[in-house]
């Protein structure tokens, strides 16, 4: 088998599907939904393009000249900061846990992937109270040296750019842990073999062998890491860190010009595009395929300091992106334990997992509609317009979420109006203000993560399925949901679990858009924190985590390639 | 996992169940008696007394939304329908803000403009303030022997590598650095602007709170901050060491026997569009009578407006407090020329040394 051979027979294919009109029947809502989700996602971006087209009530020559050097240069270091550490943590950790047996292997597997479930703001202000005057730490140094004032011994500072570095890599690295985990999981082990006997030893073929083979998940996890790293604007603002995304802020908050941050934000938007295209060109048309599943893959059993130096090094991703934060909130939250039987937090936890579950099943059903439809896509136009998605999740919540107000509003005007002139009924705002109006900010934001996930799993589906349902008189529809949705299922479940859990820890779109009376857990964590009463926050913060925590260790079993799953792909 | 497939059914009402619920709670139509709407920048905790009380007297039901930004873009889409009916928030900017916007209206109303002093309301009525605190100088008890100071003395350099400071943009800042220019012009307020900076113990960061925690820890000798912080540290419970951080600072009210300490307010305002004005308005003046301003004041260690009415016991033990009586209109006009200078003097980078 030739790594030709797919490539071409998806050409045949598609080039038989335009030749067989009448089969498409199917094809053809699909499509028409395709592009119904794509124009959704397109208006809030369209929207925050009409604002930036208003006057910027000239702040751009005082952002050119002061700001903005600062603010790019701050921007690009953290990005690849939280690149290189993010992803040395998420590889190295994927390849022992995949590939060697130690002691604490299965526990660290599982651990390694908690952090996904702790959000950026939160960890940000859990490190600033570890690492402070008197967080742990530095009180056992003064205990230890006999010291009372912090000018008289050194102690490690967090909010400063290697500080930010370090605590935004610590709880986004799970995005590429678990894409490469996975793949590492999948890759052939004849590959690796080979590599050794051509002479490689285990540890250059790691780098020869096994993370060449693996850079398209490795992509997709950093690419993920650094649309978080580039919208946040909790932890940098309690880390004292000026990104453009903070630029954004106050260039509109305290400059007065919404028009002007919008700028800003289009011009965030338009560098991601051009990161993402660049490293899809620099992949250019290879293409990267892995052997089947092999269970039963022979780990190598490290022994004595091996041992030791890999559950070392597995160990501190999860103890500095759950360890710490964890540890700071329960020891708050321990003081306050009568607090965990307030019936508001009861409220919040059940619009949060409303929340996240709506925009789980919307971004499910969406993505598949948007990866199939890209599969069957013949132009590279189609292509290009399927991936939209994206972009949502690189523009600062709150401008995504202004994006949303301002159509749905007119929306809703229009159609109250409507209703007025027509029935002498007023409809008043119908979806702004509402939980959907929440549901679609977060769609909007994680369907990129929905149909990233969903496009991996179809892309291990072989077309030669597809061509056997369509010559056995399937549609394309009838493909779909006959065979791929059955063979998709885990790979629709990461989906699912995955914008559950980033929409569980959404924050700034979720507070701008909600409804009257309507707590989120991270709404009540913001608005406990914004009055500098953390402690009050460990309570929602800590119930977002175990929320959390739930759906992340789900995830992990189901990417766990099990035994009998050989037999159907045998 | 669901299989779509076989009960397409199943998915199309589990969709269509979901969008109902989700809908539900916004669609709570605007047009029912007896509600006030209330879109709030403070915390719900914070206003949370003077609601349950007003709902108590009154039987109108508050309803609430707390926002961190967007607030006033928020109203002006929502536009002719927005179920907004007041608009509470700190800091006079934002008040202003909302004005210009056009998303407030004017309020002619006798109790209101008897009790609430003119220098604390919009001229037109759009809004009137509530509460005043003041940005302060937290000042070590142990390192520090003056018990009065100035804003301008803060750039002399006999503080060098002594004063802790939030970020120059946030809003208390802004504020504070608007009524400089207000009171000495652009020019002077940069070059103290810059004198602040190279007095800075560290890089600005964290909020009022952690200033005061430097000031602990020994890492400064003076922070400017505002009032309230001290009292919440003052009393917290739970965590009791931070009584201590209290314990450690003394409040200097700047300038306090010349032109006045800077003070900002939090305040109201009636929506454009309110749907329940009578309502609105019922709450507002509410809010003016003694014992709602003496428990929103309490609830933040904040000074109520209203002439007569005592700021709690801790408020008090902080000493008498002499505002500066530059009208607030006046320093808001300011604000994006502060925002600019504390970029131009690239004040959140820290001391240059």
């Amino acid at each position: 088998m030739t790594p030709q051979e797919p490539l071409l027979s998806f050409r045949i294919f598609s080039w038989r599907r335009r030749g067989a009109r009448n089969a498409l029947g199917g094809h053809r809502l699909l499509s028409g939904l395709a592009w119904l989700v794509t124009a959704l996602v397109l208006v809030p971006l369209v929207a925050v393009l009409v604002i930036a087209m208003g006057s910027s009530q000239g702040v751009w020559p005082h952002l050119v000249s002061t700001v903005l050097p600062h603010a790019v240069r701050t921007t690009l270091l953290l990005m690849a900061g939280v690149a290189i550490l993010s992803s040395t943590m998420g590889v190295v950790a994927a390849w022992f846990v995949t590939n060697f047996t130690f002691p604490g292997r299965r526990f660290l597997e599982v651990a390694l992937v908690l952090p996904f479930a702790m959000p950026l703001y939160i960890a940000a202000f859990t490190y600033i109270e570890f690492f402070d005057f008197t967080g742990p730490l530095q009180t056992a140094i003064r205990a230890a040296g006999g010291y009372t004032s912090v000018r008289e011994y050194w102690s490690p500072e967090v909010r400063n750019l290697p500080g930010a570095i370090v605590i935004m890599s610590s709880v986004l690295y799970p995005y590429v842990y678990m894409t490469t985990r996975l793949l590492f999981l999948m890759q052939s082990v004849t590959a690796l073999q080979v590599a050794q006997t051509l002479g490689c030893s285990r540890f250059s073929a790691f780098f020869r062998v096994a993370v060449p083979l693996a850079r398209p998940a490795i992509a997709i996890g950093i690419t993920l890491c650094l649309m978080e790293t580039l919208n946040d604007i909790g932890a940098v603002d309690f880390l004292g860190i000026r990104t453009l995304t903070f630029s954004v802020y106050d260039t509109w908050l305290n400059r007065g010009s919404l028009a002007g941050a919008a700028q800003i934000a289009t011009v965030m938007v338009g560098f991601v595009v051009v990161l993402i295209a660049a490293e899809r060109a620099a992949r250019g048309r290879q293409r990267y395929h892995v052997g089947r599943a092999e269970r039963g893959r022979f780990r190598i059993t490290l022994k004595g300091w091996r041992a030791a130096g890999a559950a070392f090094l597995c160990s501190m991703p999860p103890l500095l992106g759950i360890g710490i934060p964890g540890y700071v909130l329960l020891d708050f939250a321990s003081r306050r334990l009568a607090k965990f039987a307030h019936p508001e937090l009861l409220a919040a936890a059940t619009h949060s997992v409303t929340v996240a579950a709506a925009t789980g099943i919307v971004t499910v059903v969406a993505g598949l509609v948007l990866a199939y439809c890209a599969r069957l896509a013949a132009s590279r136009f189609q292509h290009a317009a399927l991936k939209v998605a994206l972009i949502g999740y690189a523009v600062p919540g709150t401008v995504l979420a202004l994006g949303i107000l301002v159509p749905l509003a007119r929306l809703d005007n229009s159609v109250d109006a409507f209703m007025r002139a027509t029935f002498d009924v007023s409809t008043g705002l119908l979806i702004t203000g509402s939980a959907a109006a929440i549901v679609y900010a977060c769609s909007v934001r994680f369907l990129g993560v929905a149909q990233g996930t969903i496009e991996a799993g179809l892309s291990k589906v072989t077309s030669h399925l597809d061509m056997a349902a369509r010559t056995l008189g399937r549609t394309a529809q009838q493909t779909l949901f006959d065979v791929h949705v059955p063979l998709m299922k885990k790979a629709l479940g990461a989906a699912f679990l995955l914008v559950f859990v980033d929409s569980l820890k959404e924050l700034s779109a979720t507070l701008l858009l909600r409804p009257f009376n309507y707590d989120t857990l991270a709404t009540l964590v913001y608005s406990r924190a914004s009055r500098a009463a953390y402690g009050d926050a460990a309570i929602p913060a800590l119930l977002i985590v175990l929320v959390g925590l739930v759906p992340v260790v789900m995830l992990l079993k189901n990417a766990a390639p099990a035994a009998p799953e050989r037999r159907g792909s045998g | 996992m669901f299989d779509f497939s076989r009960r397409p059914g199943t998915l199309t009402a589990l969709l269509i169940g979901g969008a109902v619920a989700l809908l539900g709670p916004g669609s709570a139509s605007a047009e029912e008696k007896g509600e006030v709407n209330i879109y709030s920048y403070r915390q719900p905790y914070l206003i949370a007394p003077i609601t349950e009380a007003f709902e108590k007297e009154t039987g109108i039901r508050v309803n609430t939304v707390f926002l961190a930004q967007g607030l006033e873009e928020r109203i002006q889409a929502e536009g002719a329908n927005s179920p907004a009916d007041v608009i509470m928030t700190v800091d006079i900017g934002r008040l202003e803000n909302a004005k210009q916007m056009g998303i407030t209206q004017p309020v002619t109303d006798e109790v209101i403009e008897r009790d609430i002093p003119a220098q604390y309301r919009d001229p037109e009525g759009h809004w009137f303030g509530l509460t005043t605190r003041s940005r302060v100088v937290y000042a070590s008890k142990e390192r520090v022997e003056q018990d009065t100071i100035t804003y301008e003395e803060l750039s002399d350099p006999k503080w060098k590598g002594r004063i802790c400071i939030r970020s120059g943009q946030h809003v208390y800042n802004i504020g504070l650095i608007a009524s400089m220019i207000a009171h000495h012009g652009e020019e002077a307020t940069e070059e103290w602007l810059r004198g602040l900076k190279n007095n800075l113990a560290r890089r600005p960061e964290g909020n009022d709170r952690n200033q005061a925690k430097g000031i602990f820890s020994g890492e400064c000798d003076i922070a400017v901050g505002n009032t309230y912080y001290v009292g919440v540290m003052a009393t917290n419970e739970e965590e009791p060491e931070q009584k201590e951080w209290a314990n450690a600072l003394k409040i200097l009210f700047p300038n306090n026997d010349a032109r006045g300490a800077h003070v900002n307010i939090s305040g109201m305002a009636m929506a454009k569009n309110a749907p329940h004005p009578e309502n609105a308005l019922k709450f507002m003046e509410f809010a003016t009578r003694d014992e709602a301003q003496h428990i929103y004041a309490e609830k933040n260690f904040e000074y109520p407006v209203k002439a007569g009415v005592p700021a709690s016991d801790i408020v008090a033990s902080w000493g008498e407090i002499h505002p500066d009586e530059l009208p607030l209109a006046e320093i808001a006009r300011y604000r994006k020329k502060a925002s600019e200078l504390v970029d131009k003097v690239g004040f959140d980078e820290g001391p240059s040394s």
